[in-house]
């Protein structure tokens, strides 16, 4: 392909895509539009190193800026795209039309607010740098008392850091256990079970009625009529993917961009990242992964798709795979767990939480759980890119000592 | 070509030694050894690919 290629969103996937194009032998400008004025920057130490003090900001860029020069990038950072004409090929920034030949959108989402707390001074969410040392001042004016809403990755790595630096925790969760959605029932237990033993107050099963108060004096009501004295609230209940404006464009949006199974959303026009939604032709399900890994490797995937042909264009079909780090524990996991599946621990033990467990259905091997396994993880993640059945799994596991 | 790991980055999430398990060793201490420092010319594709896959960007090829 010739000419120029805008990517808008200079995040993970943005600047991975970026990287990409230029390693691949693309030579025409790319511009790369991100709404944040900071330099690309990594999100996962957000809730982990940088909450904690043991990072510094320099530390969370994605790419130090004596490799980003190469690559050659007209940069528009604190730039906003607020406008997009598929059938003109025009993409608008802060109201101004540029035209391109070829564009990347990778715009991310933005943090679900909690209803009645928007705006709420001591309420947080957690998605930014900025909301980041947000938090982390908080903690180091003094806080004492979190009130985590929303047992997933945000609440329970910030509620982990928290207990590291001796604040209180306690952590609202609606469904009956957390990660419960991604890891199901049981192995959602033993999550529960390590952040029990550190001392975090977990109260699965309850929403929140309301928040009332300030910083340092926020009083947290919950729908079984008990209430939770906070300095401070964090709010992770999942995100909203960023297209609200795309809206009459000519791009279909669908929870998400809505791309075919190659990642194309539109001729030249590609999706990646936390606001994409794609049919991996595999499975025949549409779905949009919110991992970092699949940032990169559909940042990458989308930018290749942009130099293709439609003819020679591939499919995007990767096991999602996705690390969260709690205490002194890595919980890694590996494929497509589903709400029938059988579970099934195949080395290690979860009282003692290092473990691997092995998800199954239809005699299929879906997805593979370990906490402080991650050998074993990777190795169950090849066998599910090699479509391995149940039993299959189960003799290779037998061999991982 | 020598790989070199910056170990305060690392956080053994073994992906590496996925694209070269000859290379990269998670072990059950869950700490990443580098079985073999210097891999060869002709695997530099690969150690590539596993520089650019590291989660933590701790992997890096010196010439």
């Amino acid at each position: 392909m010739r000419g120029s290629i805008t990517i808008v969103g200079a995040s993970l996937a943005g600047l991975r895509a970026a990287e990409t194009l230029r390693r691949d032998g693309f030579e025409g400008a790319i511009r790369l539009v991100g709404d944040e004025p900071h330099l690309p920057y990594d999100r996962p130490p957000l809730s982990k190193q940088l909450l904690a003090g043991d990072w510094d900001v320099d530390r969370t860029l994605l790419t130090p800026p004596q490799k980003l020069e190469p690559l050659d990038l007209d940069l528009y950072l604190g730039a906003r795209a607020t406008g997009l004409d598929v059938a003109a090929r025009e993409l608008e920034v802060d109201g101004v039309s540029e035209p391109y030949d070829g564009l990347l959108i990778a715009t991310g989402a933005r943090c679900r607010i909690l209803p009645g707390t928007e705006g709420m001074a001591g309420v947080h969410t957690l998605r930014s740098l900025d909301d980041s040392l947000a938090i982390r001042d908080a903690l180091d004016g003094g806080a004492s008392r979190l009130v985590v809403v929303g047992a997933g990755f945000i609440g329970a790595e910030v509620a982990s850091v928290a207990v590291g630096r001796g604040v209180a925790v306690t952590m609202v969760e609606a469904l009956s256990a957390p990660f419960g959605r991604v890891l199901g029932e049981e192995m959602g237990a033993v999550v529960a079970d390590v952040h029990s033993a550190h001392g975090v107050d977990l109260r699965c099963g309850v929403g929140v009625a309301g928040v009332s108060g300030g910083p340092g004096d926020l009083e947290v009501e919950l729908s079984d009529g008990s209430v939770v004295g906070a300095d401070l609230v964090v709010v992770g209940i999942g995100v909203v993917p960023n297209t609200d404006w795309l809206e009459g464009s000519g791009l279909t949006l669908d929870d998400g961009i809505v791309c075919d199974g190659t990642c194309l959303a539109a001729p030249h026009v590609t999706a990646a990242g936390d606001v994409a939604r794609w049919t991996d032709p595999r499975t025949g399900v549409p779905l949009r992964v919110e991992h970092w890994d699949n940032a990169v490797e559909q940042g990458r995937h989308a930018a290749r798709r942009l130099l293709t042909t439609d003819e020679e264009a591939e499919a995007y079909t990767p096991v999602p795979w996705f690390w969260s780090d709690q205490y002194d524990r890595k919980i890694q996991l590996a494929g497509h767990p589903g709400p029938g599946d059988e579970v099934r621990v195949v080395q290690g033990d979860t009282a003692g939480h290092r473990f691997t467990a092995f998800y199954g259905n239809g005699g299929r091997l879906t997805a593979v759980l370990g906490m402080n396994r991650p050998r074993h993880v990777m190795q169950g993640k090849l066998l599910l890119e090699a479509g391995a059945t149940w039993d299959e799994a189960l003799e290779a596991a037998a061999g991982w000592g | 070509m020598r790989i070199v790991v910056d170990f305060d980055l690392c956080e053994s999430n073994a992906v590496c030694m996925v694209i070269a398990p000859d290379v990269f060793e998670v072990r059950d201490d869950d700490f990443l050894y580098v079985l073999n420092e210097e891999p060869g010319e002709e695997r530099r594709a690969q150690m590539e690919e596993a520089v650019q896959r590291c989660p933590k960007q701790s992997i890096s090829i010196q010439d």
